[in-house]
């Protein structure tokens, strides 16, 4: 385990992301959908990326995902494991790897979403290895 | 209409400075500007093309033309971060091509060590309008972990290891020995690599290149204007340029903007990786090198921790030279941004003003390559291939 708990910044929500934060705030990771194409695409966007259409709508995540890289930070004030997590829904978003030991994540493990408060904004997502599903 | 054959280097200066208390940012700008134009036997007043990024202060070009006093004709600032400066000799090659300058200035300075800058190990913040940053900012990437993760990545689906990776400083630090201006002169063993404090694993200190103060600069002619000069002429053969981002979330860490820029700038030359004598390659880390070989065709993907280890990119004994002056992770990365003087060491290669120690035999084609902004997240690639007439 780490001995101290790493302080996250806040994000800073603008317009086009306000939904994704406020639903942070509840605990639910929102994706992009787009409604042209069909693909769902991170980070969220208004405009998609693959078709370029205007028609994106927020989509909840289930919080399932497997870890594609990632690496830990020694030179920090409290050292902290930057990861890029695919989910089950296809995306990879890059996140934080948390309350684990830093020295034992590999990639390919199984991982689930977990909410970080931060310093004066909305919580941000991060995970933790799922122990009741193994490596997959 | 093809860039190749349009345009020639005809002046290169690398600032002699790894640290730079006493002078201000537009001054080293100036400074290296008239190393290069001397070097090239021009002056100021031959200047009708300014190209420089992100380095420069103020408002890039507008505080720069007028600072050094130039009265040009075109003005071009792209920034593409450390790669800007070898992509600007592409486009300053198109636009002596479209007859928009015949005497192309480009400019590279910076003083982070002066200033104290954390510049591998601290996160940036650009601010709630870039799309991408509070996606990304509160989980703290730094230059120094998003290229980590590559080479995490790497690692994982080819088996590449920490000793090979460290062949690459291995083989800078032989260069760097004779470089008496390179910042670390010390010949480094694999060991001594792997042994260095760990950054952001898997890359250790020694696998991260300097970070300098200092600059340079480059002077890119037209033909007409070459013929003038009694420098040995260096032809621009080919150029590419390409932009790598997360792909909407389809991020594929294994490869760089490389697999478009170099395919680009080697069918412009109508020349083959076989082809070239010596490359000088982005090093802000080791992974940056070895990545890049293996996306130019220099070797197969995955490939590339066998074709680095055992001395292979050693100037005099390996397969491929690579960054004879030392490179970034021995000798000079100014600014943070070590596009310009991987420009400066393959002209200096092709002229055969090399260090006698390092200087390949023949080299008549060589390629830079630039990576600017982060391999793990978003970054242009460009490469240049240039050819001694
Ligand atoms: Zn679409």
């Amino acid at each position: 385990m780490a001995s101290a708990e790493r302080k996250f910044p806040a994000p800073l929500p603008n317009p086009e992301t306000k939904p994704f934060w406020e639903a942070a705030g509840e605990g639910r990771l929102l994706l992009k959908r787009c409604r042209s194409c069909g693909e769902v695409h991170y980070y969220p966007r208004a405009h998609c990326p693959f078709c370029g259409s205007g028609e994106t709508e927020w989509q909840p995540a289930s919080g399932g995902g497997t870890i594609y890289s990632y690496s830990v930070m020694r030179r920090a004030e409290v050292p902290y494991a930057i990861a890029y997590v695919t989910l089950d829904e296809g995306v990879t978003m890059m996140t934080n790897l948390v309350d684990c030991d830093l020295d034992a994540i590999r990639i390919g493990q199984r991982v689930r979403l977990v909410f970080k408060p931060t310093e004066g904004g909305p919580p941000v997502p991060t995970f933790t290895p799922d122990e009741s599903r193994g490596i997959r | 209409m093809t860039i190749s054959g349009k345009a020639y280097i005809a002046g290169i200066y690398e600032h002699p400075t790894r640290k730079a208390d006493d002078k201000s940012l537009a001054q080293l700008h100036a400074e290296v500007a008239k190393g290069a134009l001397e070097d090239a036997g021009l002056s100021k007043r031959d200047v009708d093309g300014y190209f420089c990024a992100g380095d420069a202060p103020g408002l890039g070009p507008l505080s720069l033309v007028d600072y050094m006093g130039l009265k040009v004709r075109h003005v071009d600032a792209t920034e593409t971060g450390g790669s800007s400066y070898v992509l600007h000799v592409g486009h300053a090659a198109e636009a002596i091509a479209a007859g928009k300058c015949s005497v192309a200035l480009i400019t590279l300075a910076g003083r982070p060590r002066a200033e104290g800058m954390a510049t591998g190990t601290a996160p940036r913040n650009y601010g709630a309008a870039a799309p991408d940053v509070q996606f990304e900012y509160p989980f703290g990437p730094t230059v120094v972990n998003m290229y980590a993760m590559c080479a995490m990545r790497h690692m994982y689906e080819y088996g590449t290891t920490s000793q090979q990776l460290a062949w690459i400083k291995v083989a800078a630090s032989h260069h760097a020995q004779h470089n008496p201006h390179a910042l670390l002169r010390d010949v480094v063993t694999v060991e001594e690599v792997v042994a260095s404090p760990m950054i952001a694993d898997p890359l250790h200190r020694l696998d991260c290149c300097v970070i300098t103060d200092g600059g340079g600069a480059l002077v890119v002619v037209s033909l007409d204007v070459a013929k003038r000069l009694s420098r040995p002429r260096v032809k621009v053969r080919g150029a590419g340029e390409a932009p790598k981002h997360q792909m909407g979330g389809k991020v594929d860490l294994t490869y760089s903007g490389a697999v478009w820029s170099g395919p680009a700038a080697f069918g412009e030359a109508a020349v083959t990786p076989a082809d070239i004598k010596y490359v000088s390659i982005y090093d802000s880390f080791t992974i940056t090198v070895l990545m890049t070989l293996e996306d130019l065709g220099f070797c197969a993907k995955g490939q590339g921790g066998k074709f680095v280890a055992d001395g292979n990119l050693i100037s005099g004994t390996g397969k491929l030279p690579f960054n004879t002056d030392g490179g970034g992770l021995c000798n000079n990365h100014p600014a943070n941004r070590g596009g310009m003087t991987k420009v400066i060491e393959a002209v200096r290669q092709l002229r055969g003003e090399a260090h006698p120690k390092v200087q390949v035999k023949n080299c008549g084609l060589a390629l830079a390559h630039g990576t600017g902004g982060s391999l793990g997240t978003r970054h242009v690639s460009a490469t240049l291939i240039m050819e001694r007439e």
